[in-house]
């Protein structure tokens, strides 16, 4: 039904929001203003438009009125668009003959002065309306979803995903970069509130991912490319070589017992550098897969081309090394995305006043945690650099967090682990404990009760910013240890603590390589760093790319709680996509008029989606429909005008200029 | 050749004369060219910034005015004209307030200001456009066991730390390593001496010079090397007085040019040596040319 | 200081408020005015936005018809070089304007009429002082002489 020359009848509805828009434009004036233009047959002001009884006056209207086209005046189309669609086609009309007005977020809550407020609104209406009477009826293209998905780091949130997935029998390809999965939760040794061993909550989660049937895990492997749309994903991925060969290897980790050097030399990654491994090695016994990795830059045979091989002997009858190994490239077709990369903890070295680099003795809580785990470099013994016990040590909360010259926000995440850390040492050392802190956040459940408890056991709390680690001794009992400065904000007092370790509790950041990442999956980072999520309260996991999730601390700092929480979530999401089955592509593509076509084939190359093509037989170029995804860059590009944009008319968008520079 | 515009300040014309004599002298063994910013004026250093802001800045903007007729850089090797040089620049392009004020005052005297001035400090210079090796070619006597205790005060790295770390700067740690010296670990290298406060509240700055001076013993240096005439000032002068009052201290202060020139050759006369209070005879007679 | 209308030292004669249409890319600059509703930020009330999905999309013809039809200003939002959602509209976008400046220069429209500006989702903030920027500017510019038809083709009156 073509309504461009006349026998338009527009129903418009302009929502009160309960005083979000009410309050600040007069929308009785705007709704007034309406029923005066032209083609608008009914124009009315309503307190909820979005609530039941809101659609349902659409509905009626469209029946008694005979309406054949709406607009609705009220809040951001990225809220409400599809809903009064739904209201529309439930009225009987082509849900595409609608047009929203955002007079909230780009009015009502941004101005103050009613007037103008008010006046901005009637200018943005009128634009809707005229535009609207150019809309035609338009059918959504359904594309099938696949059924896999792919979940892209394996910490506990991408663990956690997986099996979800998993175990609702949908296929996971579960893609991790470091040899083995667990994520930093690996590194822990035990977990707050609880004091769970955290190998011990983990690790049969990370067994189950490996025998799962429907889990694919890719270990020392990264995405490194991406193609596609919603449903319809190419995932490039790229399998670094461990030099052994995973269906052979049984995991008796015998090579890594024969290899020619019979100390461990290398700086472990796993344990920070404080212990050491062989070039051959497994990142941790509990590790999944459990198959070594042969580092090729420490190697013998990798760097001299000269070398017993003594682990390829101890596998003699299972070949299972293979020390030309070439990387593998896979492509494998999803319908889902999760992104679960997590985050990295701040370098201590940023706040060169805490000593971190600087004073041996000065450690982070990652260090620490490995320290204190039974299975880290030391055995669970805590000790410093120079083999001594500490007797007293120091905590610094927020080191990187809540930080003008560093980041601003909270880690989230600090304040408890702090407490445990204060615990498990004061377990381990029998050490004087203390805790600088500026505010104890324990926020979760069973938080704060474990805080009480922490103050019974006699740790030490100052709450003050400590302004620097010094070994400067002004007195005989600070000789030969570190001074931790900071006032002590509840009796005004400065103190100089001496200890002889201290701790940097240091907060959570987005990953280094987090901006290539999301380009690489074409979604937007907030301006900390963090992957953007499409609204903090109401979607947290989804993000503005369609079929696109993320989860845990790469969204933001969070704890393990959060983090499977929000796992679960985007394994639902995801599983929305897959079971329904299809998905509703907007229907905004361009399509191209032949008989105006010069054939210039300026477009051609403007089409990032390679959606148009030259057909050389008429000489004309065409529009692949379900390749293209409506940017319009070809249709403000064509010399004859000959590309048009559905729900984009060029007639359309004039309307809308025309609309909103009417003087009111 | 390089070439530099020199402004320096009243502090190297009074109590700090040692420091502009060494300062010279080494310039002129590595064949820097110094010209002397002409009519400059007192930069006000941090006593007027503090009584009447607006005034100060136009005080310390006549001389960047000045030395912008020239294209050159404009180094001011004491502490505080180095910062407040700085700030005014700061400031000037910050504040469309101040830059208005300074306007009239910039017209009445003639001046135009563009802010194109770049303000250096001798460590700067010496390390990023002359380098080590040039430094290390000029050496006739390393300062072979000789332990100093790098002491830069506060003013080069707070507020603006534009060439080096504010909290642990290295710059004069390499120049002298650069001619042999044995740099100590001294974590008070940025530490507060006090500044006037020997003048206005004297517990609080006897006590900060004395702090210093007692560390730098106990960290086994044989000298401190400075490079702010008031850090010098404060340092060399009032030791005893501190020693008295909170227990002995010996330790020769003297200024990082100081040292340098030594190890290329220069008398201590030449070096403004034999101005210090507490004598550096002792510690760096052995590093002095022989008498012909 | 928290208000819409930003304080113009030189407020136009007779009180005069530009009209600056706004075209927002979809993904970016739209969602960047959302975040500035919904963090109550407040900005001058004299941008009418218009939605298109990519900032490729916005036709030069669209520029001139705004200015044509009295607008006193246009301003493009999309997404910073890089980030664009369609991948590269961004950048064709940048080519059209540069071509589009030396056009509305011959036509005696001055410079800081017409801007584009890179806003990401994020940046509600960016959004705020952008539009009060060019609002304070344009005002101080006074108004553009369109006769406000269409028809009168690109009958721009106005010294430069």
């Amino acid at each position: 039904m073509d309504a461009r020359n006349g026998d338009v009848r527009i129903g418009v509805f302009v929502c009160d929001c309960g005083s979000n828009i009410a309050a600040t434009v007069d929308v009785k004036a705007v709704a007034e203003y309406a029923a005066a233009l032209p083609g608008v047959v009914v124009s009315r002001e309503y307190k909820y438009m979005c609530s039941d009884p809101g659609q349902e006056l659409i509905r009626q209207d469209i029946v008694e009125h005979k309406l054949n086209r709406v607009v609705v005046a009220s809040c951001s189309p990225l809220l409400h668009e599809e809903t009064f669609r739904g209201a529309v086609a439930k009225g009987g009309l082509n849900p595409f003959c609608f047009q929203m007005v955002n007079i909230r977020e780009h009015d009502s809550w941004v101005h103050t002065d009613r007037a103008r407020a008010t006046e901005k609104a009637i200018a943005l209406l009128r634009a809707a309306i005229g535009r609207v009477a150019f809309h035609k009826p338009l059918e959504r293209k359904r594309v099938p979803i696949h059924p896999d998905v792919l979940i892209v780091g394996g910490g506990i949130a991408g663990i956690h995903a997986a099996l979800t997935l998993a175990n609702a029998g949908k296929h996971v390809y579960l893609v991790e970069r470091e040899p083995t999965i667990g994520g930093h939760m690996a590194k822990f040794d035990k977990t707050f509130p609880t004091l769970d061993c955290a190998a011990c909550i983990l690790t049969p989660k990370m067994t189950a991912v490996k025998k799962h049937p429907n889990i694919t895990l890719w270990t020392l492997a990264d995405v490194t490319g991406v193609e596609g749309y919603v449903g319809n994903f190419q995932v490039t991925v790229t399998r670094r070589p461990r030099y052994i060969i995973e269906d052979l290897c049984v995991g008796c980790l015998e090579c890594i017992e024969a290899c020619v050097y019979k100390q461990a030399k290398v700086p472990d990654e796993f344990n920070l550098g404080l212990g050491k491994r062989k070039p051959i090695y497994i990142s941790f016994p509990q590790a999944v897969p459990q198959i070594p990795v042969i580092d090729p830059e420490t190697c013998i045979d990798f760097k001299s081309g000269r070398c017993k091989k003594t682990c390829i002997e101890a596998c003699a009858d299972r070949h299972a090394i293979d020390l030309k190994q070439q990387p593998q490239v896979e492509t494998v077709p999803v319908g889902a995305i999760i992104l679960a990369t997590g985050y990295q903890p701040f370098d201590a070295r940023k706040v060169p006043n805490y000593g971190y680099g600087v004073y041996p003795n000065v450690y982070t809580s990652m260090e620490v945690e490995r320290l204190i785990n039974a299975s880290g470099p030391t055995g669970g013994e805590v000790v410093l650099r120079d083999g001594r016990k500490p007797e007293s040590i120091g905590i610094i909360h927020c080191v990187g967090s809540r930080d003008e010259k560093t980041n601003k926000w909270c880690s989230r995440v600090c304040c408890m682990y702090s407490l445990k850390l204060a615990h498990l040492l004061k377990e381990h050392t029998g050490a004087e404990i203390h805790n600088f802190y500026i505010d104890m956040r324990t926020p979760g459940k069973g938080y704060e009760e474990f805080y009480n408890k922490l103050l019974e056991e006699g740790v030490h709390m100052i709450r003050g910013r400590v302004a620097e680690v010094t070994d400067w001794a002004t007195t005989p009992e600070e000789e030969g240890k570190l001074v931790m400065c900071a006032e002590d904000t509840l009796i005004s007092f400065v103190r100089r603590v001496p200890v002889d370790m201290v701790v940097l509790s240091v907060g959570l950041v987005p990953q280094d390589d987090a901006q290539d990442v999301r380009r690489l999956f074409n979604i937007s980072c907030s301006s900390e760093g963090w992957f953007l999520e499409r609204h903090p309260k109401l979607a947290p996991v989804n993000t503005f790319t369609d079929g696109i999730f993320i989860a845990g601390a790469c969204q933001a700092p969070k704890d393990i709680p959060d983090a499977v929480a929000q796992a679960g979530a985007a394994a639902a999401e995801a599983m929305v996509l897959i079971d329904k089955g299809y998905v509703e592509m907007e229907p905004n593509t361009a399509y191209i008029l032949e008989e105006e076509c010069s054939g210039c084939k300026t477009c051609i190359t403007l089409c990032p989606y390679s959606a148009i093509s030259f057909l050389s037989d008429k000489k004309v170029a065409q529009i692949n429909e379900v390749l293209c995804k409506g940017c319009g860059t070809c249709v403000a590009a064509c010399p004859s005008g000959s590309i048009m944009q559905n729900l984009f008319e060029d007639e359309e968008i004039f309307k809308e200029i025309e609309g909103v520079l009417v003087n009111v | 050749m390089k070439r530099y515009l020199y402004y320096p300040g009243c502090s190297l014309r009074g109590t700090g004369k040692a420091y502009e004599e060494s300062l010279l002298a080494v310039f002129k063994a590595l064949d820097i060219e110094l010209e002397e910013l002409e009519d400059w004026n007192c930069c006000g250093a941090t006593a007027y910034m503090s009584i009447d802001e607006v005034n100060a800045f136009a005080l310390a903007g006549r001389n960047l005015a000045l030395a912008e007729k020239k294209k050159l850089d404009l180094m001011a090797p004491c502490s505080a004209c180095y910062l407040v040089l700085n700030k005014a620049q700061h400031y000037i392009k910050e504040y469309p307030k101040v830059a208005q004020t300074l306007e009239h005052g910039f017209k009445a005297a003639g001046l135009t200001y563009t802010g194109a001035v770049k303000v250096r400090h001798p460590l700067d210079i010496l390390i990023n456009d002359i380098g080590i090796e040039q430094i290390k070619a000029r050496i006739k006597k390393p300062l072979a066991g000789l332990k100093v205790a790098p002491y830069y005060g506060c003013q080069i790295v707070r507020p603006y730390a534009t060439f080096d770390q504010m909290y642990y700067p290295v710059s004069m740690d390499k120049l002298l390593r650069a001619v042999g010296a044995e740099v100590v670990d001294y974590p008070l290298k940025t530490r507060c001496c006090g500044g006037s406060q020997k003048g206005t509240l004297p517990e609080v700055g006897l006590s900060l010079i004395h702090i210093l001076l007692k560390e730098a013993g106990r960290r086994n240096a044989q000298v401190v090397a400075t490079i702010c005439p008031l850090c010098q000032f404060n340092l060399d002068a009032f030791q005893e007085e501190a020693g008295k009052k909170y227990g002995e201290v010996s330790m020769p202060v003297v200024y990082f040019t100081q040292l340098l020139g030594l190890a290329f050759g220069f008398s201590a006369k030449e070096l403004g040596l034999e101005r210090n209070i507490v004598p550096a005879k002792r510690v760096l007679a052995k590093f002095e040319p022989a008498v012909a | 200081m928290s208000e819409e209308k930003p304080k113009s030292p030189q407020a136009g004669p007779n009180g005069f408020e530009p009209k600056i249409v706004a075209f927002f890319c979809n993904w970016c600059t739209y969602l960047a005015a959302d975040l500035a509703g919904t963090s109550r930020v407040k900005y001058a009330p004299n941008i009418r936005v218009i939605r298109t999905m990519c900032s490729g999309r916005v036709d030069p013809q669209f520029v001139l018809d705004a200015f044509a039809r009295g607008a006193d200003g246009v301003l493009i939002g999309g997404c910073h070089p890089g980030d664009c959602h369609y991948q590269e509209g961004n950048y064709k976008t940048l080519r059209r304007v540069k071509m589009l400046r030396r056009v509305l220069r011959e036509m005696g429209i001055e410079e800081d009429r017409f801007r584009l500006e890179w806003i990401s989702a994020s940046e509600a903030e960016r959004l705020k002082v952008v539009v009060n920027d060019m609002v304070e500017k344009v005002r101080a510019l006074g108004p553009l002489q369109g006769d406000g038809t269409r028809d009168s083709g690109l009958g721009i009156r106005g010294e430069g």
